[in-house]
């Protein structure tokens, strides 16, 4: 114990120093915003289910830190806090270490496996040996075109191309002319999809363009070069909420007459729309997806039920928010969960 | 051999020290040494490349557009310029990139959260910042590893880390908006304002990034803590041995990087409001690769602090001058990566030219 007297000793001062400066601190309060003006919300609960407790698996290919897949996750916490499950939540965006995840889950013998098919075929062999072992599978998000094909029994999202067209269709009501198209990591399937939805509907010219999404200070002066070289831009497309306010500033520091429209929601962007800053977002319920996927599961354990009737999947968009609804949504996605 | 022979016949030997004329030690002509410099040919490079989007972008032209692009290339300049010191000194950190991020959410979170003014939590920021950088030097210097390896530790951690706190304090996996707060609009003033100069619009930050080229080169020069960091870089047990502080000098340098995080965090924040907690992985390799156009020696011992501005000029230059020439986007990482190795290269062709003899 000696050891540590000297140590103790010289604790004594930087514990008065750190308490001067909580002191200081104390009178630094900021009479504007902040966590005090935050709005308490209540999650919605419904209860809570007296099934026996089952353990269901939920896969999905998110990048660490994708406000998308928080609310995702944040749905299916719900409907396993209400339906008395234990949810183990993975997810890697490497195909194959994706693949792995549900290998895992099918060896601890979880009750029933939501995931999500980026890449579908990776997924093949081990969706097959989870039906070998009746485990149920499920998928959300990705993937309407093949869930089928790998068996699964029921599936919950929106059809990437499906969204595009729905938001060029959307730009031609608008009168828009020349479009470009936002993508924040190249290469991704889902979002090369999206771009190419809106060119098959959009009346207009749709061009694209690659920015690094990690940071934002090169988006933002990316979409500020591009807007700059063609002043025809009228419509600026993001793939995400983040890059849609970047984009906003981008637009309002060139003085160019492009309005922004974006895929997906969050709670600043809500905000955006009904200041005007921000014409209308696509959104396709991340929420639901996972509530959903996680509630199926339960159904089909307790009462055998199947979402879509096992035949057609369950389309969760594009649900359009704009100035006319905007207010109806905000105040879910101020909780992070629209 | 001739050469040394020819004066001895022709000219008398020197009268005095300072008239050495065997040849050795002549001065050779002004031009090529000031090529020999490694600045000097990244400065060439970063040239030819403004002139080749000159040429094939029209776009570029507009004094606002080269503001954008010395937007883009003060983000990376600011952290590329302790980073080259810091690699001058022979170490890298590769913790760099996320850091930035570590330290803007620290802020954000901690003014919102707690309710107080934005100043605090820009001050804890640094404190974290240079906490972080304490951390890597004294890990670096206690156990002896490559600042490779502890670096790398130190990345994966923050990255953990920035995702884990942030969804554990604000239940999101982004900060919220705190531009509503006492103190963020002076905060916005000192960290991501812009001026007007002859209409156009200019960025602070530009401003900022050539002050603290200034003074890195003003250190590295002309005090005895510039000599300290070529000394430890080039060799650290021979610099101990002539009494140099070989710690102090390598966790001040990490420590140096730190406070640059917190410059570069305190930008994103005061310009987008609020932070994603997944940015920031990759930026490390893009100041490091800022630092080696620019001259500064991978091994230390040797580089510039002017060197790195004119290397974030050029990946600021390439990045955006792909965009206004109008190229297929697809192609982009690709001609980055072409752009970038050809203006190495033109840098090492015009340092061994001018230093052949």
């Amino acid at each position: 114990m000696d050891r540590y007297t000297p140590r103790s000793r010289k604790l004594a001062p930087m514990v008065a120093v750190a308490a001067a400066a909580a002191l200081t601190l104390a009178g630094c309060s900021s009479s504007s915003g902040g966590k005090q003006a935050e709005e308490g919300g209540e999650n919605a609960s419904a209860g809570k289910a007296n099934t026996p407790r089952m353990t269901v698996a939920l896969v999905t290919h998110q990048a660490p830190g994708d406000t998308f897949w928080d609310i995702v996750r944040k749905g299916a916490e719900a409907a396993a806090a209400k339906d008395n499950i234990k949810l183990d939540y993975s997810a890697d965006p490497n195909a194959g270490n994706q693949a792995t995840l549900v290998q895992t889950a099918i060896d601890k013998k979880v009750d029933g496996i939501a995931v999500t098919l980026a890449k579908p075929d990776a997924l093949k062999d081990v969706i097959a040996k989870a039906k070998a072992a009746n485990i149920p599978v499920v998928g959300l998000n990705s993937g309407v075109s093949d869930w089928q094909k790998l068996g699964l029994m029921e599936f919950f999202g929106q059809d990437e191309t499906v969204a595009g067209e729905a938001l060029g269709k959307r730009l031609n009501e608008a009168g828009a002319k020349k479009a470009v198209c936002v993508i924040q990591e190249q290469g991704n399937i889902g979002l090369t999809q999206r771009c190419d939805g809106v060119k098959k509907t959009f009346e207009g010219t749709t061009e694209t363009l690659n920015v690094n999404g990690t940071d934002m200070p090169s988006v933002k002066s990316t979409i500020t070069a591009k807007l700059k070289t063609d002043s025809d831009i009228d419509y600026v497309v993001t793939l995400g909420a983040p890059f849609a306010m970047t984009a906003a500033q981008s637009v309002d520091e060139t003085g160019s007459k492009a309005k922004v429209a974006t895929f997906d929601l969050n709670k600043e962007l809500t905000g955006a729309i009904s200041k005007g800053d921000i014409e209308f977002a696509v959104d396709q319920q991340p929420y639901l997806q996972g509530y959903l996927a996680i509630d199926s599961l339960w159904l089909y354990k307790n009462n055998g039920n199947y979402m879509g009737g096992g035949e057609a999947p369950v389309l969760t968009g594009p649900a359009f928010v704009d100035k006319t609804n905007v207010e109806t949504i905000d105040k879910f996605a101020a909780k992070g969960t629209r | 051999m001739t050469q040394q022979a020819e004066p001895a016949v022709t000219t008398p030997p020197a009268p005095g020290p300072g008239k050495e004329s065997d040849g050795r030690t002549q001065q050779r002509p002004l031009a090529l040494r000031l090529l020999a410099r490694p600045e000097v040919g990244v400065f060439l490079g970063a040239v030819a490349v403004l002139i080749f989007f000159l040429i094939t972008a029209p776009a570029v032209r507009d004094g606002s557009s080269m503001a954008n692009i010395l937007y883009q290339s003060s983000t990376i300049g600011i952290m590329a310029l302790p980073v080259a010191l810091l690699m001058i000194g022979g170490e890298f950190d590769l913790s760099a990139g996320v850091a930035v991020i570590t330290s803007a959410l620290t802020a954000s979170m901690t003014a919102y959260q707690l309710s107080m003014n934005v100043w605090v939590g820009v001050i804890v920021a640094l404190i974290v910042s240079l906490a972080i950088g304490l951390f890597n030097g004294w890990l670096l210097v206690k156990t002896g590893l490559p600042s490779f390896l502890v670096t790398l530790g130190t990345f994966l951690i923050l990255q953990g880390v920035n995702l884990a706190v942030t969804k554990l304090i604000t239940g999101n996996v982004a900060t919220d908006d705190i531009s509503d707060m006492d103190g963020f609009d002076q905060a916005k003033a000192l960290f991501a304002s812009s001026f007007d100069v002859g209409g156009v619009n200019v960025k602070i930050t530009v401003v900022w990034w050539l002050v603290f080229a200034a003074l890195a080169t003003w250190v590295l020069l002309r005090t005895k803590y510039g000599n300290w960091i070529f000394a430890v870089g080039g060799n650290k047990e021979s610099s101990r041995a002539v009494g140099v502080p070989v710690t102090f000098t390598k966790i001040s340098l990490f420590m140096l990087v730190g406070f640059g995080a917190w410059f570069v965090g305190m930008h994103q924040l005061f310009s987008f409001n609020t932070v994603q907690s997944g940015e920031g992985v990759g930026q490390e390799l893009i100041y490091i690769a800022a630092a080696v156009i620019g001259g500064c020696l991978l091994t230390g011992g040797a580089g510039s602090a002017i060197g790195p501005v004119f290397g974030a000029f050029m990946f600021g230059m390439v990045q955006q001058g792909i965009v206004y020439a109008g190229w297929n986007p697809d192609w982009f990482k690709a001609f980055l990566g072409v752009m970038l190795l050809g203006a190495v290269l033109i840098n090492l062709w015009v340092q061994r030219t001018a230093t052949r003899r």
